[in-house]
């Protein structure tokens, strides 16, 4: 198993950051942790890794009990860190180097294995530059690549793409797959609810240092929430706007809703009523789709601001 | 089934102590190593600019002063003071690089964390800072030796045994510095540690003048700084003589060195394994 953690508690001080949990990954498989800032999902990372000492559960990473031989376990494992820190000083080529020679593998073994990092970050040719020079985008597909270095069993990514354009975001979006097909186990933490749709074979929702509900995300969304969601905004008849036409209609037309801001979300099984509804209320606008995660997120961990 | 309070007691972790003895192991060498890589690509003013100060102050002081008081403690004042300021570079050049350029790694530029993510460990990492840093002060104190045996401020018959108390200098200079970089929220904290306790204890070990000028009380306080202990074995050294008390100033340096890590390592590890 490349990694299983049973009844993980972490506390700071009075807080529990991470309050039991549960996970288990199947080899080859991409996994994501799904939440809000705050939620837990670095503290998980960090334990996993021997890191951080729990304050109760079990960890075994790549087939050794953490913290215990964490040192041995982190030997088979590629990290991506959420926040770059590769070395300003050298060039790409460098930092790779650098970084293989901390697994205590041999410079030749390091150098004949560059070019071919470096063409998977995209990186071709640029072996000598410096680290300043490099994009937001490029450096976290060199990080990538010094993540690789040790041909580990399992990456874990702690938020890849966070401030990165979509270009960037897809590029590395395809790397992860090439290493998922590859039989790579990918381990990842997001709280865009696209990355986790698009890689993850199965996903964990938490928020508060616990999971609130886990599995693939089609079996995510179809356990959570109901199928079929209308979002309504506009005008209503001049008595206000949606949230007005929510509270006079929407308990009768949908199975549960919610208001925000100026939009009412209806969530359903059958849109009929409630579309044939709308179609009498010009004034009101409105957008009829499929629930997805972004649906379940929100329900599980609410709407409010997490700072 | 198994009792329950059985099972609480397996699942329960119980965090390790952060003041365990420091584990060392040769896997510091690839973060020493890394370091170098990046101080060779500037050698030359590294050097140079680590020489510039105490050969400004042995020959401004040396020469300017030399005049004034033609003979201390028996020799010329610019012989007297060539120990002295092997020993104050080799402090600055360990100090500078456990604080400033440790600070850097560690908090700035968090190249610490990106090696804890590799199989290695924070014991790992402070250690090869602090044999990096003396490896550097060994640099710095090495040069300016050469300088003061070249202009012949100091006998060359015993100065090569200077080097390895150079290094030891720096080993304990550099532990006391990684307290202070294990302690500091930023880099405005390390003035502290130079305007209170390096300075200071430059003007009170005997770097410029003897100790014996000194009134009682003070020479109490002077005997329990390290830069006290590695200037009198430098001394005697540079003149030409043996020193005396050998064992009790390497104990002194050498239990500064040791007790400085542990502590910077206890603090290290409740600042970053949280």
């Amino acid at each position: 198993m490349p990694l299983s953690i049973r009844g993980l508690v972490k506390r700071y001080g009075e807080t529990e950051v991470v309050a039991g949990i549960d996970l288990h990954l199947r080899p080859g498989e991409c996994f994501t942790l799904l939440g809000p800032n705050g939620a837990g999902k670095t503290t998980t990372l960090r334990c996993a890794l021997g890191l951080s000492a729990p304050d109760a559960g079990e960890i075994e990473l790549a087939g050794l009990p953490v913290p215990g031989r964490a040192r041995e376990a982190r030997a088979r494992v590629g990290v991506v860190p959420q926040q770059d820190n590769l070395d300003p000083d050298f060039s790409c080529a460098e930092n790779l180097l650098v970084y293989g020679r901390y697994f205590g593998l041999q410079d030749a073994e390091i150098a004949a294995r560059i070019p071919e990092l470096l063409a998977f970050a995209g990186l071709e040719g640029r072996q000598g530059a410096k680290i300043g020079t490099l994009s937001g985008g490029m450096k976290r597909r060199l990080t990538l690549a010094r993540a690789l270095v040790n041909r580990p069993q399992l990456l874990v990514l702690d938020e890849p793409t966070t401030g990165l354009d979509p270009q960037a975001r897809h590029l590395i979006w395809e790397r992860l797959k090439q290493l998922i097909r590859g039989g790579t186990t990918v381990l990842l933490t997001t709280h865009f609810m696209d990355e986790a749709e698009r890689l993850a074979d199965r996903l964990a929702i938490l928020d508060a240092g616990r999971i609130l509900t886990q599995g693939s995300p089609r079996e995510v969304i179809a356990a959570q929430i109901e199928p079929q969601v209308v979002e309504v905004f506009g005008e209503f008849d001049g008595n206000g706007g949606a949230p007005a036409w929510a509270a006079r209609h929407a308990a009768a037309l949908a199975l549960r809703h919610e208001v925000s801001g100026e939009t009412a979300f209806c969530y359903l099984t059958d849109p009929a009523p409630l579309l044939a509804h709308l179609a009498t209320q010009p004034a009101l606008r409105y957008l009829h789709r499929p629930a997805n995660l972004e649906d379940v997120f929100l329900k599980l961990t609410g709407r409010e601001l997490r700072d | 089934m198994k009792p329950i309070a059985l099972d609480a007691a397996r699942t329960t972790a119980c965090p390790p102590s952060r003041w365990r003895p420091p584990r060392l192991s040769r896997r510091f060498v690839p973060v020493w190593r890394r370091n170098f890589l990046v101080w060779r690509k500037l050698a030359l003013p590294s050097v140079l600019g680590n020489l510039a100060d105490p050969v400004i102050y042995l020959f401004g002081l040396g020469l300017g002063l030399g005049m004034l008081v033609p003979e201390v403690a028996g020799v010329p004042y610019i012989s007297f003071l060539a120990a002295g300021m092997v020993c104050f570079s080799t402090m600055n050049a360990a100090s500078f690089e456990a604080l400033y350029s440790g600070f850097s790694r560690m908090h700035v530029q968090k190249t610490w964390d990106a090696i804890l993510n590799a199989p290695l460990e924070l014991d790992d990492i402070v250690f090869a800072e602090l044999v990096w840093a003396a490896s550097k002060a060994l640099l710095s104190g090495a040069a300016i030796l050469l300088v003061v045996v070249l202009f012949g401020f100091a006998e060359a018959r015993y100065a090569l045994w200077v080097l390895p108390l150079i290094f030891l200098v720096g080993l304990c200079f550099a532990a006391l510095g990684l307290v202070m970089t294990a302690l500091a929220p930023s880099y405005d904290f390390f003035m502290y540690y130079f305007t209170l306790f390096i300075t200071p204890m430059t003007l009170l070990a005997g770097v410029f003048f003897p100790l014996e000028q000194l009134p009682p009380a003070l020479r109490l306080l002077t005997e329990l700084l390290p830069l006290t202990h590695a200037v009198q074995l430098a001394r005697p050294l540079l003149l030409g003589e043996l020193p005396a008390q050998v064992s009790l100033h390497l104990a002194v340096l050498a239990a500064y060195a040791i007790g400085a890590f542990w502590l910077a390592l206890a603090v290290l590890r409740r600042r970053l394994l949280k």
